[in-house]
């Protein structure tokens, strides 16, 4: 047993950070979150070459044919950078392609996606339900060779920039995903004002959307479902523990050089034991989020139960990491110029993206007090 | 990265298994503490050691099986599994002896880890005075030189099971004219001879695990010295981080049994007439405390990967001790909010409910408070300015 990275996942941690450096400084990611998609194409482009959305797909669509780990280490890095634009949800699509429709249906899609042809992203929520399989409501109704989609998805992450929004409808008792274009007829999509500009939120409402029959891809079980959303919070909890890394080395920093009292901050207990509770919290997100993805990865008979733990910790830990830095960054960490806001931001979305610790716990105490 | 066991771990694990499915004894069901328990507990400590299952991460020379820092996890979680009882002489096996181990001398070796293994001599850390806990280089007891003996003279307290212990590792000031973690000397003091004495305190839990012990005019000979003279704070400072390392992931074994007993309770445990399991809130605490323990266990395992790599734990290393005893306190917390006043009954599973709350307290304290343990987190792991 060996839970350290290998050679290869240290080499890819080092690729990973020096792209996102040159290729995302936080002056292109206020830049980006400025804008309506909050990305653009040369960034996407310059992701897509490395070959990232289509990490851990098979070669088959033209993926490189990695592990989840790999795909967290590079996540992490993402999150460290602040990575504005429709990544995590083009992600969080492929992981639900993965065990909806048949091969020859999901073939196009991956290749899109591996290629970087088509930002994706997909359409969950409805109005008042959480994120159970099980409340989904919308259906599709056939109407000769086609089916038709009407109803209104929220907070859709990315629709804004996405070129395909994979929409989750109920069938009976089982479920469909049905890929819409994004300039759809009859699909209509409201940007939403929120928190944090560099992932954008938009209500989805389609009118009679028709797609053909043989486009919508059938998915048996609610576990396949969720294992997509469980995918996509450990790809949300990497990227948290990079969020949070970096919120930690900002604060001991800052720490370290302004003068209060003659001294640096960083001398005083009250600041010092803030810093190593961040470094508890970080660490501990660290072990969890790595742990699930392993998990997930190798399915693993405890991968469910992981990410969930992983969801439940990271979200509540990204939260006391994020208010940690501010108070230890005092007036400074509350301007609008001082970056910890892009981070700060981040975390608080994560943490109800994909459910809250609240929905995780729940999930949690069924497995260990139901049964 | 790679979390499967290995070829040899499984192995190991299978062979501890059937072991453990012949002879890990019934647990206790009486009174905690009390003399009965400590005769148990020794009895499954030597049960242990015949079949070669006690102290298994000491070298194969000194009677350990040389075991990884990844079996050394194996084993805890399937005492865990097999829900067997702790092993008494903890501090012999998990600080005192890997010391001996690092610093002591051949004889030394020779003479005292056996016994420690077989649970035939127990061994107590004084290391605590009145007015030396988180400052322990200021400690005062003293030990001079005279002939091939030193004498001591001093008081230490909070002394972990020094009234049931042979031996004691004592740290002792044996030059006060120097600054002061330069003049202490550690020295192991047989707790039989004449001028040792061990005094129970009574803990707010009841029980008398901890002790003062006072010496007078107490004889150590030459040959008990415990490294080199006047270096004691360097056997002093690899005691603790053993204390440290081993209790961390030690501690996941009880930390385990005692929630699987809450989740046992829980479901028996009725509010407004149906199972307090089914209470929301009540779900969502016993969630917490089950995702904190598997994240602990998570914490302790990348710790070994890295002590198997580096020969030393990370930094998530550092943080394992602040973890688990935040965490059991909360655990406890929670045990107490789900049993209500059952909670405060000592008839309930023989008062193990009150026991643990209350024992729980003293987990930020001993051992480095947690105070001291984010102290040397910051200044140490994270490089920010000292500030003492
Ligand atoms: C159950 C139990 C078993 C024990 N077993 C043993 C044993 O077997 N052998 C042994 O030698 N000792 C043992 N101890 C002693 C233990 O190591 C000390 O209690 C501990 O180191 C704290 O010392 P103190 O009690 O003198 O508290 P103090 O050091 O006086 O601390 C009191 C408070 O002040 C805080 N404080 C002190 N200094 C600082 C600082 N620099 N920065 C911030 N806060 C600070 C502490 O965190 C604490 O909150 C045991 C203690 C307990 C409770």
């Amino acid at each position: 047993m060996d839970f350290d990275f290998s050679q290869e996942q240290r080499l890819l941690q080092e690729t990973a950070r020096s792209f996102f450096t040159q290729e995302c400084s936080t002056k292109r990611v206020r830049e980006l979150m400025a804008t309506p998609t909050s990305s653009d194409d040369k960034l996407w482009s310059a992701l897509t070459e490395q070959g990232w959305t289509g990490m851990t797909l098979s070669e088959e669509v033209g993926g490189l044919g990695f592990g989840l780990v790999d795909l967290c280490v590079v996540a992490e890095e993402m999150g460290r950078a602040c990575l504005p634009g429709p990544f995590f949800s083009t992600y969080w699509a492929a992981a639900l392609l993965e065990n909806a429709g048949t091969p020859a249906q999901r073939k196009p899609l991956l290749e899109a996606i591996a290629s970087g042809d088509k930002k994706s992203t997909v359409a969950w929520l409805e109005h008042g339900t959480d994120w159970k399989p099980e409340s989904i409501a919308m259906t599709a109704t056939t109407d000769g060779d086609n089916v038709l989609l009407t109803g209104r998805k929220v907070f859709v992450t990315d629709a804004a920039s996405a070129d395909v929004i994979l929409v989750v409808v109920r069938q009976g008792k089982s479920w469909a995903v049905a890929p819409v274009p994004s300039n759809a007829k009859g699909l209509a999509i409201r940007d939403l004002v929120s928190m944090d500009e560099t992932r954008k939120l938009s209500d989805v409402t389609l009118e009679e959307v028709t797609i053909k029959e043989s486009q919508l891809l059938a998915v048996a079980k609610a576990d396949d479902l969720q294992r997509a959303n469980d995918i996509a919070s450990v790809v949300l909890c990497a990227e948290l523990v990079g969020v949070m890394q970096l919120l930690m080395e900002m604060s001991i920093e800052y720490a370290k050089s302004r003068q209060q009292f003659d001294k640096p901050i960083g001398s005083f207990q009250g600041v010092q034991h803030q810093c190593a509770d961040m470094l508890l919290y970080t660490e501990s997100s660290r072990s969890a989020a790595y742990y699930a993805a392993w998990a997930l990865g190798t399915r693993d008979a405890s991968a469910s139960q992981a990410a969930a733990i992983a969801k439940a910790y990271c979200s509540e830990a990204g939260r006391l990491v994020g208010n940690h830095a501010c108070q230890v960054h005092g007036g400074i960490g509350f301007t609008w110029e001082h970056d910890l806001h892009l981070y700060y931001k981040r975390t608080k979305l994560a943490e109800v993206l994909l459910g809250p610790p609240t929905f995780h716990r729940e999930r949690i105490a069924a497995i260990i007090l139901d049964t | 990265m790679d979390l499967n066991l290995s070829e040899s771990e499984l192995e190991f694990q299978q062979s501890l298994r059937n072991w453990l499915s012949k002879n890990c004894p019934k647990p206790w069901a009486g009174k905690q503490r009390g003399p009965d328990h400590i005769n148990y507990l020794r009895d499954w400590q030597r049960t242990l050691y015949d079949g070669g299952w006690a102290g298994i991460h000491w070298p194969k020379e000194y009677g350990g099986r040389g075991a990884t820092p990844i079996e050394q996890a194996i084993f805890q979680e399937e005492m865990a599994r097999a829900n067997a009882p702790e092993q008494i002489s903890v501090i012999g096996l998990m600080i005192v002896g890997p010391t001996i181990i690092a610093v002591g001398t051949e004889e030394q070796k020779k003479r005292y880890l056996e016994k420690i293994l077989s649970c035939e001599e127990i061994w107590c850390q004084g290391f605590s005075e009145p007015n030396a806990g988180s400052d322990l280089a200021s400690l005062s007891t003293r030990a001079v030189e005279d002939g091939d003996h030193f004498v001591v003279n001093g008081q230490k307290i909070w002394t972990s099971f020094a009234h049931i212990a042979d031996w004691c590792l004592l740290l002792a000031r044996t030059n006060p004219n120097v600054p002061k973690h330069k003049g202490l000397t550690a020295l192991l003091v047989d707790m039989h001879s004449p001028g040792v004495e061990a005094k129970p305190l009574r803990q707010m839990s009841g029980e008398a695990d901890f002790n003062e012990v006072f010496f007078t005019n107490a004889r150590v000979p030459k040959a008990n010295v415990f490294g080199q003279i006047n270096d004691g704070w360097t056997s002093a400072v690899a005691t603790l981080m053993n204390e440290r390392a081993n209790l961390g992931s030690g501690l996941y074994v009880l930390s385990k049994k005692f929630f699987e007993g809450l989740v046992e309770r829980a479901k028996e445990h009725l509010s407004a007439s149906q199972s307090v399991t089914k209470d929301p809130i009540a779900r969502q605490r016993i969630a917490q405390a089950f995702v904190e323990l598997e994240v602990y266990r998570l914490n302790t395992l990348r710790a070994l990967s890295k002590l198997s790599k580096m020969g030393m734990p990370g930094p998530e290393g550092s943080i394992l001790k602040l973890f688990w005893s935040e965490m059991n306190q909360r655990t406890n917390q929670i045990a107490m909010e789900i049993l209500g006043l059952e909670g405060q009954l000592k008839s309930v599973d023989d008062g193990k409910w009150v026991f643990n709350y209350l024992r729980c307290r003293a987990n930020t304290i001993e051992g480095g408070t947690s105070e001291i343990m984010k102290n040397i987190i910051a200044q140490r792991v994270l490089g920010m300015p000292k500030s003492y």
